[in-house]
């Protein structure tokens, strides 16, 4: 092949990565799969969602973001805010506000009646979030393990706040029990298969627009400022502006899929963003391969189904093979899974030239 | 070589002005009171002993620590900006150790170095092509036919060069070179010599070196540093004829003069990493 | 006063033992740069030491006495063996061990849980922590004394094992230069083993205090480390000094806040509050400092 054909695939093979994604996920997957089953791929495709953005912030970027679950359980919550008020019909209150306190509901679920300003909020929350808090951060040049932690440190905190607020936010059981989806009853297979389709479109949009950012100069950018932050510097740019834009990027992303998430699992709670919840979200892309384009997706999905496959087969033992994934992927390939290809090769190459 | 061709007095259009900067180490006193003046159009050497202070000044004059005094170019301080900013003010700088980034080839090394000009959007988009200025870079600096190559492949030398050549990417108008032509060949340092010369017509250079050979070929101006404090400045003749500098440099204080002329200066050494390739 | 005095010494209790824990993390990150974030687990281990050790040894007033050298042993070979199996295989990698350890914490909870059941198990306190001393009008309870003097005591050893022993030296020396270390003859390798079974040993001593107070469980660790990690962080990285300072300061902070509103609240403060002072300090409350940029 000659250079220019194999930089045309090397440019548009992720694309083709991204259409065959696309026809198992949307023409193959509800053809062969039962409901419940398609319903659990929609589940790990939310999961899959909020990888691709920590492919970014991680992979390319090299910030360990151990709190993936706070912008993910923002978009849950606000999105699930919405199907909660949309199910107790208007001018109601939700049902376990009556259930836990006198039946008044607070000021800032009141908006959320708005489908539009709904969907405004899942974008802009995160992102507003991410901005303060990657602003402190990145601009005082914390990072490497300390920002790692923080960030871990903010999942515990949020989902602490959460249990804490039974009369706001359901509390430990969070919010559940939803009918509606923006008017399509939720009990109907045909939206149910709706909501599946938005969702795989969304990890498509979201692959797009990763392939573009890793494509960019901005791309570029991000990298090398992951391998030499002070050298960036040099070049007139600050690192800080390049990372919170990853940052802000892949809090999103993870918005994005747990708004998604509430839907499709029915409910969201603390443990579903907490700090265990955003270490499990890490375990994918780190299967995967953090710093592939496709790597982060096909984790998440990888492991989601290993999760529940795991679980029915063993109901105690699964949190031994995460801990173990966890392990041995980290130790013996920090790549990822997908790194395998190239190792073979490299390995035979160096085998065929001794 | 003579200086009268590049007098001041002919090409002084742009200048970066330095004076009375002190850089203050908790109570140690790297930098005492300097006073410089850097002109367009010569190559200016700053030599001296190790812990004279030379990389410490360069240091002050890019934001890497805190100065007192003033550094001025182009009506701004210097010493209130912070690094990027000085950058993207026109002042440019290498370091001891080469830091291209190893993974990307040598052509997207240059592109990146562009990136100050771009506009935000435009950061968003692919590269398509190369820019002319990426493409006269890369003649000058006279690494066309090893664009391709990851910069990680490069000798030594074509690092520095490359470096280089990202500086004029940048189009830096003031261009600090941190021993440069350390580690290279006899006939590397010469064509190093001869590049400084070609884009030195337009732009401040200022190189600090140890190599005295290197010095006496190419040095239109040399500044002697000593303790933190400007010693002599002149041309390499009036410096040689020195008395001053010659009790520096012939041992007359064994302490120091012991490690003069040395290729490396490991205690004044500061290096770019980030935070993976420093563990690395 | 007693809305004072109250949750400043309840604090300073619960300070100490953010101390304890503390400790050994600043050491192995000041020295390796390894974020062990199964050290919370170390601290479960301890508690579950003092707990078995009360099944052998039933008298209350001797078992926790006794539990205290065990809980520290078995903690450190613990850390002994997650060094040598893991953690020496990827010094080069600081953020990747911090993940590895991640597995190995979510691995040592599943065991407690299988082992020991979901549900914690009481730890009975001896006699002689029975009872309140008056301090400033509030009954501090002896219970909370006693983490404060164990923590005190940890760290006075620590210091002068630092200070004054030769393998303490080494530590320092490698510490501040680690190549150079090890071409003046200092086996980095093996200090670095030290201090990691030391390290780990300090959250078991840590983990008895814990048992005598909140009993066991599986998730106890967890519930320790991110408050540690935020001492650390804020205290700057390795030092002493600035571990103590900052594990009181959270624990008091904290203690304060939650007086004031509630537990959860107080989580929210304190991190905001480590965030807002990493503006202020972003390496910490003290530093080393070097030329060189990293």
């Amino acid at each position: 092949m000659s250079p220019r054909n194999l930089s045309l695939l090397r440019t548009f093979a992720p694309l083709l990565g991204i259409a065959v994604l696309a026809v198992v996920m949307l023409v193959v997957a509800p053809a062969v799969l039962s409901p419940f089953r398609l319903n659990s791929l929609g589940k790990y495709t939310c999961w899959a969602i909020a990888a691709v953005g920590i492919g970014l912030a991680w992979g390319r970027g090299g910030m360990l973001v151990l709190g993936q679950g706070v912008f993910f359980g923002l978009g849950g919550y606000a999105m699930a805010m919405h199907l909660k008020l949309e199910a107790a019909g208007p001018g109601n209150v939700p049902d376990f506000m009556v259930l836990y306190g006198d039946g008044t509901m607070p000021g800032f679920w009141e908006p959320f009646r708005s489908g539009p300003f709904t969907i405004f909020a899942i974008l802009a929350l995160p992102a507003a979030v991410a901005t303060v808090i990657g602003w402190a951060i990145f601009k005082r040049r914390v990072k490497g393990a300390y920002f790692a932690i923080l960030t871990q440190a903010m999942a515990v905190v949020f989902a602490t706040l959460l249990v804490a607020t039974i009369k706001e936010t359901g509390g430990f059981n969070g919010l559940n029990q939803f009918t509606q989806f923006f008017g399509y009853n939720l009990y109907d297979p045909v939206n149910k298969q709706m909501v599946y389709s938005i969702t795989v479109g969304l990890l498509l949009v979201c692959l797009l627009i990763v392939w573009q950012l890793y494509r960019s100069r901005f791309g570029e950018l991000l990298v090398a400022t992951r391998d030499a932050e002070e050298r960036v510097r040099f070049l007139g740019h600050d690192p800080a502006n390049i990372k919170l834009v990853a940052f802000v990027v892949a809090a999103m992303m993870a918005s994005v899929g747990g708004a998604m998430f509430a839907p499709i699992a029915g409910i969201i709670s603390p443990s579903d963003v907490d700090a265990t919840a955003s270490i499990f979200l890490i375990a994918g892309v780190a299967l995967g391969g953090r710093a592939l384009f496709l790597g982060p997706a096909l984790g998440a999905l990888t492991v989601g189904y290993g999760r529940t496959a795991l679980s029915e087969a063993f109901p105690n033992q699964w949190t031994y093979f995460l801990g173990a994934l966890f392990v041995v992927v980290i130790l013996l390939l920090p790549r990822g899974v997908g790194d395998l290809p190239r190792l073979v090769r490299t390995t035979l190459d160096r085998r065929t030239s001794a | 070589m003579s200086t009268t061709t590049r007098s001041p007095d002919t090409r002084g259009l742009d200048y970066l002005e330095i004076r009375g900067l002190t850089v203050d180490f908790d109570g140690f006193k790297a930098v005492k009171d300097v006073d410089l003046t850097l002109l367009q159009g010569r190559l200016h050497f700053l030599i001296g002993p190790n812990g004279a202070g030379k990389t410490t000044l360069v240091d002050a004059v890019t934001g890497l620590v805190t100065g007192t005094g003033l550094a001025s170019y182009g009506n701004q301080d210097l010493l209130t900006m912070k690094s990027h900013r000085i950058v993207r003010a026109g002042i440019g700088r290498t370091f001891q150790t080469a830091t291209v980034f190893e993974e990307l080839s040598v052509l997207q090394n240059l592109d990146i170095a562009g990136g100050v000009h771009r506009s935000a959007w435009s950061m968003l988009r692919a590269r398509r092509g190369v820019p002319t200025y990426v493409e006269e870079a890369l003649e000058t600096i006279g690494l066309t036919a090893l664009r391709d190559k990851p910069a990680g492949t490069l000798a030594h030398g074509q690092k520095q060069w490359l470096e280089i050549g990202m500086l004029l990417v940048q189009d830096a108008k003031v261009m600090l070179l941190d021993e440069p032509v350390a580690g290279m060949s006899a006939e590397e340092r010469e064509q190093t010599g001869e590049l400084l010369q070609r884009i030195g017509h337009d732009r401040t250079i200022v190189v600090i070196e140890h190599d005295m050979d290197f010095v006496r070929s190419f040095a239109d101006v040399v500044t002697v540093m000593h303790a933190g404090a400007v010693l002599a400045e002149g041309s390499i003749a009036e410096i040689q004829a020195d008395e001053r500098v010659q009790e520096i440099y012939l041992g007359h204080q064994p302490d120091t003069a012991a490690e003069t002329g040395s290729g490396s200066d490991a205690d004044e050494e500061t290096t770019v990493t980030g935070e993976g390739s420093h563990r690395a | 006063m007693d809305a004072f005095t109250t949750p400043l010494l309840a604090g300073t209790a619960s300070g100490a033992l953010l101390l304890i824990a503390a400790l050994g993390l600043s050491l192995t990150f000041g020295q390796m740069g390894v974020i062990n974030m199964a050290h919370g687990e170390f601290l479960m281990v301890g508690a579950y030491t003092a707990y078995v050790t009360q099944q052998v040894v039933t008298n209350a007033d001797l078992s926790i006495l006794i539990a205290l050298p065990v809980a520290f042993v078995v903690a450190g070979l613990l850390g002994l063996l997650l060094e040598v199996a893991v953690i020496s295989w990827m010094y080069r990698r600081p953020l990747d061990t911090l993940l590895v350890t991640v597995g190995v914490s979510l691995v040592l909870q599943q065991l407690a849980k299988d082992i020991f059941g979901a549900q914690g198990d009481p730890v009975v306190g001896p006699g002689w922590l029975e009872g309140t001393i008056p301090v400033f009008g509030y009954n501090w309870p002896l219970r909370q004394i006693f983490t404060v003097v164990l923590a005190v005591g940890a760290l006075a050893a620590l210091a002068a094992l630092l200070k004054y022993t030769s393998f303490g030296r080494q530590i320092r020396a490698t510490v501040q230069n680690r190549d150079l270390a090890e071409t003046m003859g200092v086996s980095t390798r093996v200090v670095d083993r030290i201090t990691f079974f030391v390290g780990s040993g300090l959250a078991g001593l840590g983990g008895v205090a814990v048992s005598l107070i909140s009993g066991t469980n599986p998730n106890l660790g967890r519930a320790y480390i991110i408050s540690a990690f935020l001492v650390v962080v804020a205290g700057g990285l390795g030092q002493l000094k600035g571990t103590v300072i900052a594990a009181f300061a959270v624990g008091v902070v904290t203690a304060f806040f939650a007086d004031w509103t509630s537990a959860a609240m107080a989580q929210v403060a304190t991190f905001a509050l480590v965030v807002l002072f990493l503006q202020l300090r972003p390496q910490g409350l003290f530093t080393v400092r070097t030329r060189g940029l990293t």
